[in-house]
């Protein structure tokens, strides 16, 4: 056993220490000990893309990470993509395209999707679609969700 | 999950000291994108982690004079956002946007890709076709090996306990060269290889005969295969359906593919023959100069 | 009487309002079950057989319990024996209580890779696993039984001594070993295969399928000093739930509290409990907190996922096109435990075509698999892969068009459904009308390896009890209570058919889903019944609102009773015409009038209401490979009303979308020893984004007598029809037909392969 490391990170713009351990995933951390659980797990495994955040401006499954590869990072969720009350486009088009049905799987589409617009503002709907094959959701059929993302370029 | 130490070196030496202290219950952590769901299920235990992408020789990626080095710790994402890399080694790039989603591709390397030693790897068929050599350290010294020689079973491979991969390098394309991968899966994404292929081939200034040609296949063997006897038969033979079909047919009859629950040794041999010859024909398309995504 | 009946026309619905829960689902801030977190809480882990079928010789936990951090071990022997083993739970069926405490923790047998054999709770989850890995379980390793027909052979190895036969809904008589029956039927199959022109035998085979919700099995427990319990979690049905375990850890019902968080996915797969009662043990021995979250591939292997199938049929026809005869075989299977949904199968094979001479013998088949619960209109995406391919092929040999073949001999209201009981009022004539008008089925279709194909499907939703409880507040909101979780937007549905039934905006209803001590009892959110069935109970309960209000507007204008009426959340005065009162208004004098408006019901609804659904699909087959592309894909479906359309496409989608995928990649794949061996969504293959086009959607809304608006029910029929619509479509494209699904490449393939010579011959 190695104990507990302190980590320091940006997480959500904002500086934070955390102590953890190596074996916990950055999805664990930022659930159960940061207790910013709008990022959600499906598999723990690098399979559904519910844990999906942006680590120093790359996409990637929370659960595939250590907290300890975290240390000066820094980490964007769910929980900062609004601004404030002002919701961030693809929020409102979720719920204006009812992108969601029970919405376990939508911050993980969502913080794909912002990353898919930081990096490409305009794609069309394969280019969608392909960007999101690493989010699984089982409810929607992707149709209305696929339609979110295309309404939130139009915004 | 076991509690581990974690360790980030920042030198290639001090990396290498550590393997030497804990060769055999150290693990490398490059994406993580295998080691930690092994971890999870209890197939790999190490009580050492080394993160190896602060190691600035595991992270670069480098063109030399048309000379690629892909440092083992490189991302698939960084590799398929490299324009040049997209238009000089495209095979390197059709793997790498292969890899799991955009979330996976953002973790997974090249480094871990080949250590990891899945005979479904998709970046192996790829950097064997286009001849890579690796790049080996250890406490012991340096050393460098083909690429097609690192992998020797299921999750096993020639380096030593203590051996760290560098980087892979590739040599600069010819004119008039092209290469492909392909690979089938039954979803359109996020699936591990069934079969998958890739084939470079160097044209004549006519564009018309095959002067060389390089194939490699993967999740048909114990290991990513390549097959020397597919790229010979080529050499010296037109660009037509016949000499792409009968090498096809070479690389098919190498593989010794089994039933599992990714597929079955009669559809894995269909697909191996399929995907071959048309990973051949997109890399002569594109040896020719014509634009495939 | 007041006049608060409503109207023809409507105000809210037919709209698609935001729902209230949706802006916490799209900033991370709803809680779900994996959210909730106690002080002190301990996280537990479980032990699970690795073999599918072995006698168990001992359990040795004392490593597990010396680790550091360890609080409680728990195993079957901390299970009491069942008080009363069996539960009438009237048309739900009977359940087995005692099994249903063994397939929480088994006692004597493991009976599925996957089966839990004992649990740990510990300070932190990864100290809980290494626990359990700690503990040494002796087996005695039993045969293995993997499917139907190996169940049901004559040698076959038997796996439970003594089995109560299945009821979910219907019962069926013991028959075999392993196995029990339902036998129905009509008129004479003989004379009427002996009256047919063409008669034609095949055989079909299904794989066992996962519901697979994004959201794992996660529940929190505690278990206090006064054996009062608590349980919050992720179900479809908490008053389900509370009662199973009230008799599985034997405390009295109403000790037991179930708080519903919000549920990401079930279809099906989450009305019944598996962890639940051993979070509940690990919290009564360590007096913490505990819970207890399923890894991936303890979803796949141990909770309650959808029959693997063998069905053989045989069909007979005239010439021109009438259906005179059908023999069915079908069997379903049970899983570890008998009670599958094989009942839902018989009755959705064949209820849409009028076939006078028919006999289906089910088959519930007990094998060494998880225990089989529903999975979104249960059976029928298995029955209508034999069935509509049956068709299709039947179509194809009489030269007809598959509609002019379907319209031939389709039911209309009132006709015999197989159990019997006539088909309740639903118009199918206009479906087979509108797929043949539409341009898609229009289209031409061109370009090689390409094939378009039909299914049809009736499907009927479940009624039944719901309760609802609704409250005027004084600044004239109102307070929707329901014990219906919400997996997809029913809280706005249920919302808006209270706001259209008061005459108020839809922003003035908050609808909540209530725990077991707030509310009266419901059955869970299943069987495509909450916006029907609890929708209707909050219509009634909406109108009785109404009604007191009426009283409250008579005492204020000191005017007799019935001279009150309201439209449109006005109430007016007959006597005094002119003289009105606002909703809004009124409320706020509730206090003047006799104090706080509420009201509680508890309903019950009718069940069996059809719906109707019908699949339209364009595909492209890589001969070379087997791989099959959805080029094009239409879904019609009548759901009575649409309530809030946009949710109503949305099961549409969702629901065509998950049959597709079972149509050509998901499967459980065993090896020869039972040991699942894809238990990850890896390797189970639900359809990603790249893997479907958009849906286009059709609502037919032929309405409901048995709803105030007409609502049917509309989220299970759509799963039923893709596999057999992909898989008439692969044969219009290539020429093979497929009967065994999942229809992956591999066999799509294998098929293509094998008709090459006889193409070429
Ligand atoms: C959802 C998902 C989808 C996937 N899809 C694919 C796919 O389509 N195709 C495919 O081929 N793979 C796939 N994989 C597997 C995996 O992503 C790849 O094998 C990936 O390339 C591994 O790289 P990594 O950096 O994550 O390796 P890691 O997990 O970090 O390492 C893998 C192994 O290699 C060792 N190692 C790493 N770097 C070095 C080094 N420099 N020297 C010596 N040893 C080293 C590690 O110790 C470890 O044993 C998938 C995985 C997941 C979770
Ligand atoms: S929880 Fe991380 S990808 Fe599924
Ligand atoms: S909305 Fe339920 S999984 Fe996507």
């Amino acid at each position: 056993m190695s104990g507990k490391s302190l980590v320091t990170a940006t997480i959500n713009g904002e500086e934070k220490q955390f102590l953890c351990e190596p074996r916990q995933s950055l999805l664990e951390v930022l659930r159960d000990v940061l207790y910013l659980t709008g990022t959600k797990e499906g598999c723990n495994d690098g399979n559904c893309g519910a844990c999906s955040v942006i680590v120093d401006g790359v996409l990637l499954d929370a659960c595939c990470m250590l907290a300890v590869e975290a240390e000066g990072s820094s980490v964007e969720t769910i929980e900062g993509l609004a601004t404030g009350d002002e919701l961030h486009p693809l929020q409102r088009a979720f719920l204006e395209e009812t992108g969601l049905q029970c919405g376990i799987c939508t911050p993980g589409f969502l913080m794909s999707a912002k990353a898919l617009l930081d990096k490409t503002p305009r794609p069309d709907e394969q280019q969608v679609r392909h960007w999101l094959a690493g989010n699984l959701c089982r409810c929607t059929g992707y149709d209305k969700l696929v339609r979110s993302v295309l309404k939130a370029v139009e915004a | 999950m076991k509690d581990f130490q974690y360790l980030a070196p920042r030198r290639l030496d001090e990396a290498a000291a550590l393997m030497a202290e804990h060769a055999g219950s150290a693990q490398l952590l490059a994406g993580g994108t295998d080691l930690l769901i092994f971890m999870r299920n209890g197939r790999k235990s190490p009580e050492v982690v080394i993160d190896a992408k602060k190691i600035p020789e595991l992270t670069r990626l480098q063109l030399d004079a048309g000379r690629l080095t892909i440092g083992a710790a490189v991302s698939c994402r960084t590799v398929w956002e490299h324009p040049e890399i997209i238009e000089k080694f495209p095979a390197l790039a059709d793997a790498a946007t292969l890899i799991g989603g955009i979330q996976i591709q953002g973790r997974a390397t090249f480094g871990g890709n080949l250590c990891n030693a899945a005979p479904s790897a998709d970046t192996v068929p790829p950097v064997i076709v286009y001849g890579a050599t690796a790049h080996i350290a250890s406490a012991r010294g340096e050393r460098q090996a083909p690429v097609e020689e690192i992998c020797t079973g299921p999750g096993l491979t020639s380096l030593a306990p203590d051996e760290i991969l560098v980087s892979l390098s590739i040599p600069a394309p010819q004119a008039n060269s092209g290469a492909a991968f392909l690979r089938f899966i039954p979803r359109n994404e996020m699936d591990i290889a069934v079969a998958n292929a890739a084939a470079r081939v160097d044209l004549d200034e006519t564009g018309e005969t095959i002067s060389a040609a390089r194939i490699a296949i993967g999740a048909v063997a114990p290991v990513p295969l390549y097959v020397e006897a597919a790229g010979a038969a080529l050499a010296g033979k037109p660009v037509n359906d016949g000499s792409i079909a009968s090498a096809a047919r070479i690389a098919r009859d190498a593989s010794t593919p089994i039933n599992d629950m990714r597929g079955t040794v009669e559809h894995r041999k269909q697909l191996v023959e399929v995907l071959t010859a048309r990973a051949l024909r997109r890399a002569c398309d594109r040896a020719r100069g014509e634009k495939i995504q | 009487m007041s006049d608060t009946s409503p109207k023809n026309g409507f105000n809210v619905v037919g709209t698609s309002p935001i729902r209230p829960d949706g802006l916490d689902k799209v900033t991370g801030r709803a809680q779900f079950a994996d959210d909730f977190h106690l002080p002190n809480m301990l996280h537990g882990k479980i032990l699970r057989s690795p073999h599918a079928h072995a006698r168990i010789l001992s359990i040795d936990t004392s490593a597990a319990e010396a680790l550091p951090g360890v609080r409680a071990v728990v195993t079957g022997a901390d299970f009491p024996a069942v008080r009363h083993e069996l539960l009438n739970q009237g048309t739900a069926g009977v359940l087995n209580i005692r099994e249903m405490s063994e397939n929480c923790m088994a006692k004597d047998k493991v009976l599925y890779d996957g089966h839990a054999l004992a649990a740990v709770a510990a300070d932190n989850p990864h100290d809980a696993e290494l626990a359990v890995n700690l503990i040494k379980v002796e087996y005695e390793l039993l045969p293995p039984v993997m499917n139907v027909r190996a169940a049901m052979a004559d040698d076959a190895p038997v796996i439970h001594e003594d089995f109560h036969p299945g009821g979910f809904i219907a019962p069926t008589e013991k028959y075999l070993p392993n196995a029990s029956r339902l036998q129905l039927g009509n008129g004479d199959p003989e004379q009427g295969f002996a009256e047919a022109d063409l008669v034609l035998e095949r055989e079909y085979t299904a794989e066992t399928i996962h519901q697979g919700y994004i959201e794992s099995h996660v529940t929190t427990v505690t278990w206090d000093s006064n054996d009062y319990v608590t349980v919050w979690t992720a179900t479809q049905g908490q008053f389900a739930l509370r009662d199973h375990l009230a008799d599985i850890i034997q405390v009295p019902i109403s000790n037991i509290n179930v708080v519903p968080l919000e549920i990401g996915g079930g279809f099906g797969g989450k009305e019944r409990l598996y962890i639940d009662p051993v979070a509940a043990f690990l919290s009564k021995k360590s007096q913490c907190p505990v819970k207890i979250a399923m890894r991936r591939d303890e979803v796949f292997r141990a909770t309650g996922p959808s029959s693997g199938t063998y069905i053989k049929l045989k069909f007979g026809v005239k010439q021109d096109g009438t259906l005179t005869a059908a023999h069915l075989h079908m069997a379903y299977e049970a899983g570890a435990y008998a009670g599958g949904p094989l009942f839902l199968g018989v009755m959705s094979a064949t209820s849409r075509y009028n076939i006078p001479n028919i006999h289906i013998d089910g088959f519930d088949v007990i094998v060494n698999k998880p225990t089989m619960r529903p999975y979104r209109a249960p059976g029928a995406p298995q029955a209508l892969f034999a069935v509509e391919q049956m068709i299709d092929e039947l179509a194809c040999e009489l030269g007809m068009d598959p509609i002019e073949f379907r319209m031939k001999n389709l039911m209309r209201s009132g006709d015999r459904l197989v159990p019997g009981f006539p088909l309740a009022p639903i118009d199918t004539e206009k479906m087979m009308e509108t797929v043949k008008a539409h341009p898609h089925y229009q289209a031409p279709l061109e370009g090689a390896n390409r094939g378009r194909g039909l299914a049809y499907s009736i499907w009927f939703n479940i009624g039944e009890i719901s309760s609802a409880r609704m409250q005027v507040n004084p600044d004239g909101s109102v307070t929707l209570a329901t014990a219906s979780p919400d997996l997809s937007g029913t809280r706005i549905s249920l919302a808006m058919q209270a706001a259209e039934t008061l005459g108020i905006d839809v922003e003035q209803v908050s609808p909540t889903v209530s725990d077991t001590q707030s509310i009266g009892f419901s059955l869970p959110s299943v069987g495509s019944r909450t916006t029907y069935s609890t929708g209707a109970v909050v219509c009634e309960v909406a109108q009785e609102i109404l009604k007191q209000m009426c009283e409250r507007a008579v005492l204020l204008w000191e005017t007799d009773a019935g001279q009150v009426s309201v439209e449109n959340g006005v109430f007016s005065n007959k006597a005094e015409p002119g003289q009105t009162i606002t909703f809004n208004e009124l409320a706020a004098r509730m206090f003047e009038t006799g104090g706080p408006i509420s009201h509680h019901r508890t309903g019950h609804t009718q069940s069996f209401i059809p719906g109707t659904a019908a699949h339209l699909v364009d595909v492209e087959v890589d001969p070379e490979t087997g791989k099959v592309d959805i080029l094009r894909y239409t879904v019609f479906q009548d759901v009575g009303k649409a309530v809030h359309p946009d949710y109503v496409e949305g099961q549409m989608q969702g629901a065509a979308v998950q049959g597709i995928g079972m149509a050509l990649n998901e499967e459980y794949f065993y090896d020869d020893e039972g040991r699942l061996k894809n238990a990850s969504l890896l390797d189970y293959r639900l359809p990603t984004s790249l893997d479907v086009p958009m849906l286009e959607t059709v609502v037919l809304e032929s309405p409901n007598p048995a709803h105030p608006f007409g609502v049917r029910g509309c989220g299970e029929i759509s799963i039923a029809p893709p596999p057999a619509a992909i898989a008439n479509a692969i044969y219009d494209a290539v020429g093979v037909r497929l009967y065994s699904m999942p229809m992956a490449p591999r066999k799509v393939c294998a098929a293509v392969k094998a008709a090459e010579p006889a193409k070429a011959a």
